[in-house]
């Protein structure tokens, strides 16, 4: 027998973010079956459980949960170091950004409805940045944007009410069941 | 509470940015002028009021030029490819239709000029 010389251990926290991801990646599959007239126009379900991570656990379990996200969906769609997933690497990193800005809004005003529309818009933001930059540098993407921030605020506001009624929890919405966060204590 | 003051707020902000968008990327200006060129001299500037055509002599041969209200076309041109005849109608300033082999350029413009000049 060879025992392992590494050993890492694991905390309460990794495995958090590991299913916390995992849910993620499945929400990208289920999306990417999901027929768009215009490549890239996407509801973006995985941020619903980005979002949720963020006002739960933070800011930090919330990039790891993306980053795997992003990392787990190109290994399982076969698009890994592909042009698409550099655009959702670009995507989900400014995304991350602005709401590390965006969460310090004061949350009597601002609730998740904001936080996805914000991170919606960063997340298109971010893409089109790159697309332009690297991939179509030529007016393509330009006469391309009204579309995508039009899609950008209708499935982050979606996104963002989805948020918060799983948020509200299953007392005040009845029917609805936020079993798929646990809560904070494994 | 599902949406609160500031949400209104960003969701109104979201669709001011998706109007402002709208209008930058696809409120071009229509054009009111044909500018007509064969071998780079200007043989003819008319505006886009009523339907005209022309005929425009080239090394090829003949490149016929349509104008209707608000738009104008190459409708037939004896260059190869057919490139400047398939861009169809133009309405917007700052559109160009090239017959490169027939030395015949149709170019649209508005009061404002999008560019302030083009080389080909």
């Amino acid at each position: 027998m060879t025992r392992s010389a590494i050993e890492l251990p694991v905390s309460a926290d990794d495995r958090r973010i590991a299913r916390l991801a995992a849910l993620a990646i499945g929400l990208t599959l289920a999306e990417a079956a999901i027929p768009s007239p215009v490549p890239g126009v996407k509801p973006g379900l995985a941020n619903i459980v980005i979002l949720l991570v963020l006002l739960q656990y933070g800011w930090r379990a919330a990039a790891w949960v993306s980053a795997l996200r992003v990392l787990g969906g190109g290994l399982l769609l076969g698009s890994l170091f592909a042009p698409g997933f550099w655009l959702s690497t670009a995507g989900a990193l400014a995304s991350l950004a602005v709401l590390a800005l965006a969460r310090h809004l004061p949350s009597r005003y601002f609730g998740p409805v904001s936080l996805s529309v914000v991170a919606a818009f960063g997340h298109i933001g971010g893409q089109l940045a790159l697309a332009g930059w690297w991939l179509l540098p030529s007016a393509a993407v330009i006469t391309l944007l009204p579309v995508f921030a039009a899609a950008a605020l209708i499935f982050g506001a979606v996104n963002g009410v989805i948020v918060a009624r799983l948020l509200a929890g299953p007392a005040s919405s009845g029917r609805q069941s936020a079993s798929c966060i646990p809560p904070s204590t494994p | 509470m599902l949406l609160r003051a500031g949400d209104v707020g960003v969701l109104l902000a979201g669709g001011g940015l998706v109007v402002g968008l709208s209008v930058f990327a696809w409120g071009g200006q229509h054009g009111d002028t044909a500018v007509i060129r064969a071998a780079g001299q200007v043989v003819k500037t008319t505006s886009l009021t009523h339907a005209q055509s022309f005929s425009v002599d080239g090394p090829l041969g003949t490149t016929h030029i349509e104008i209707e209200p608000g738009r104008a076309r190459v409708a037939a041109d004896p260059s190869a490819r057919q490139l400047c005849v398939k861009q169809g109608w133009l309405t917007q300033s700052g559109q160009a239709a090239l017959c490169l082999p027939n030395q015949v350029s149709l170019e649209i413009r508005g009061r404002t000029s999008a560019y302030d000049t083009l080389g080909y």
